[in-house]
């Protein structure tokens, strides 16, 4: 494994001690990546998320569902300190990735955000750069110069993001000369160029075609052996294809939260289940 | 529901057929001009647009030819110093429009910035003259660039914060999703986006403070010789179209007509450039 020195990778001076095993009844609990505890957001007066408490597990694939307005990508955002682009906001609880305050005030977002990237709905490569440029512009801008080190990484990048064969050839063609789902996995391979710890993806698929789509999952499926993956989702089947572990929310509450088949099979809460059926939202 | 009789429908095609038209000539009225105005100084002025014109200095009165080479070379000098003053606080002011500030003050900003634009330039030769000339007691280049800058930084803030806030937000979440830092973005993803808008915005404002005149009366003064250094009177070429255009002398009158067209031709050059520059990519302006 490569290691990649960047002075400020590193989330505060004194790094917490992971800890390695989480506080939990069930034996088999896997490691969690995200702890949320008690979160609220306000947008100026508006409560948009109200007393989150959550772990999301690592190496696997969690789904945030819900109707419109409900908070989800308020809280996906939130996860990576996104949603303080938005002027206003004020939020209360924690949130510790691998341990770590990420609402810590010695805690810099922009590090955050190296450590935990992020998927648009529009998939947006940068519309001056070629492909290449597009998938190692985080680097470089991250003070990476090593050209060899960058190539590899390009090509690593886009093995992952599934795109290699379809653009080995064409990486001096501007990105935005894919097609849509092409783009959209070259924002993927862009995000995983900077290798971050978390991947948190807001609706990746729904400006795509059915086969694209499909492509998208495959490629979540295989990520979440390197990476946790955090994914909103409008499309029920969606959630229920590729998610281990499936939130839903409403009004800005969390409602319920489990595996993705106790969710989808066995609800406890009758929202969930109004929700899931198709009755509303 | 019933479909409108015969004769309003004619009516209706009269009224359509009789706004067009003025449309149509109202259009004409706004061209005409330009063509009149370039045209004229085609007659008037390419008589004397010969070699000796872009590589003389001008000849003493009475005497035949000259040209006005010292004076195209002080219009590129002039507009290299209003250059260096106007374009970096004009394009980081608008960054600064654009992507900091609270709501209220850029609001504030903007009003100023447009109530510069209307400002008559012959303003911006007397505050010169007050700030620089009478301080140092000379006519100068520097003084002659510092009126031309001072006019193009309000030009270049507005068009720069504009073009920049074309530039979708998506790119700046996706450069920040990246970890990169707030500056870095708006320098290597946002502005290079917008940057044909801000290198048109900026050939704009040049093309606009090339033909000056009344900013240079104060402050470059002009200069029948070769200009040795920048703290010394230079001439412009619009300050010597005007020299000579009130002069009384037939031989002046025809190398005014011949620095009008080549100052007209330069203009329109830029302009030129900048509808390629801008076209390459689709309608976008950026």
């Amino acid at each position: 494994m490569e290691n990649l020195v960047m002075p400020s990778d590193r989330i505060a001076e004194e790094r917490v001690e992971q800890p390695t095993e989480v506080p939990s009844n069930d034996e088999a609990a896997p490691a969690s990546t995200f702890q949320v505890k008690n979160m609220s957001i306000w947008y100026d007066e508006k409560r948009a998320i109200q007393d989150v408490t959550l772990d999301i597990a690592s190496n696997s694939v969690t789904a945030i569902i819900g109707p419109s307005g409900c908070g989800k990508s308020t809280f996906l955002r939130a996860l990576n300190r996104m949603h303080e682009l938005t002027p206003k906001t004020r939020m209360e609880g924690t949130v510790l990735l691998n341990g770590e305050d990420l609402y810590s005030s010695t805690v810099d977002p922009t590090v955050v955000r190296r450590r935990v990237g992020m998927v648009f709905q529009k998939s947006n490569p940068f519309p001056t750069m070629t492909i290449g440029e597009n998938v190692i512009i985080g680097l470089r801008l991250n003070g990476v110069h090593d050209e060899k080190f960058l190539n590899e990484r390009l090509e690593k990048s886009l093995r992952m993001a599934a795109l290699w064969d379809e653009v080995k050839d064409d990486l001096h063609k501007p990105g935005t000369s894919l097609s849509g789902g092409q783009q959209q996995r070259l924002c993927i391979a862009r995000t995983l160029a900077v290798e971050p710890e978390v991947v948190l993806m807001d609706e990746p698929c729904s400006a795509l075609d059915p086969i694209a789509t499909a492509k998208i999952e495959e490629l979540i499926n295989e990520l979440k052996a390197t990476y946790t993956i955090v994914t909103v989702t409008h499309n029920m089947q969606q959630a229920g294809r590729i998610s281990d572990y499936t939130a839903f929310f409403y009004l800005g509450r969390l409602i319920e939260f489990g595996p993705t088949t106790t969710i989808f099979t066995n609800p406890k809460e009758r929202q969930t289940e109004d929700y899931i059926t198709g009755r509303f939202g | 529901m019933r479909f409108e009789g015969k004769h309003n429908h004619t009516w209706r095609k009269i009224k359509s057929a009789l706004a067009c038209t003025i449309a149509f000539v109202s259009a004409i009225l706004v061209i005409l001009p330009l063509g009149l105005v370039f045209f004229y100084l085609l007659v008037n002025g390419i008589g004397s647009v010969n070699w000796d014109f872009f590589t003389k200095l001008p000849a003493p009165v009475g005497a035949v030819g000259g040209g006005m080479a010292n004076a195209i070379v002080g219009t590129l000098v002039l507009l290299a110093i209003a250059g260096v003053i106007g374009i970096p606080v004009g394009v980081l002011g608008g960054v600064y429009l654009a992507e900091y500030g609270s709501a209220r003050i850029n609001s504030v900003l903007r009003f100023l910035a447009d109530v510069l634009n209307g400002v008559p330039s012959i303003t911006w030769g007397v505050v010169v003259y007050g700030l620089i000339v009478l301080r140092f007691k000379s006519f100068s280049a520097l003084a002659g660039g510092l009126a031309l800058g001072l006019i193009m930084i309000p030009l270049i803030l507005r068009t720069t914060e504009e073009v920049i806030l074309l530039v979708p937000n998506g790119y700046r979440e996706a450069s920040l999703a990246l970890g990169v830092s707030r500056w870095q973005t708006i320098v290597h993803i946002v502005m290079k986006t917008a940057s044909r808008g801000i290198i048109t915005g900026i050939l704009l404002a040049l093309a606009r403070v090339g033909g000056e005149t009344a900013p240079l009366l104060f402050t470059a003064f002009g200069n029948r010789f070769w200009n040795h250094s920048l703290t010394e009177p230079i001439a412009a070429l619009p300050l010597q179209v005007f020299t000579y255009a009130i002069s009384p002398y037939d031989d002046w009158h025809r190398q005014a007509w011949a620095g009008a067209l080549v100052l007209v031709t330069g203009v329109f050059c830029v302009n030129v450039l900048v509808r390629i520059l801008t076209r390459g990519r689709g309608a976008s302006p950026l």
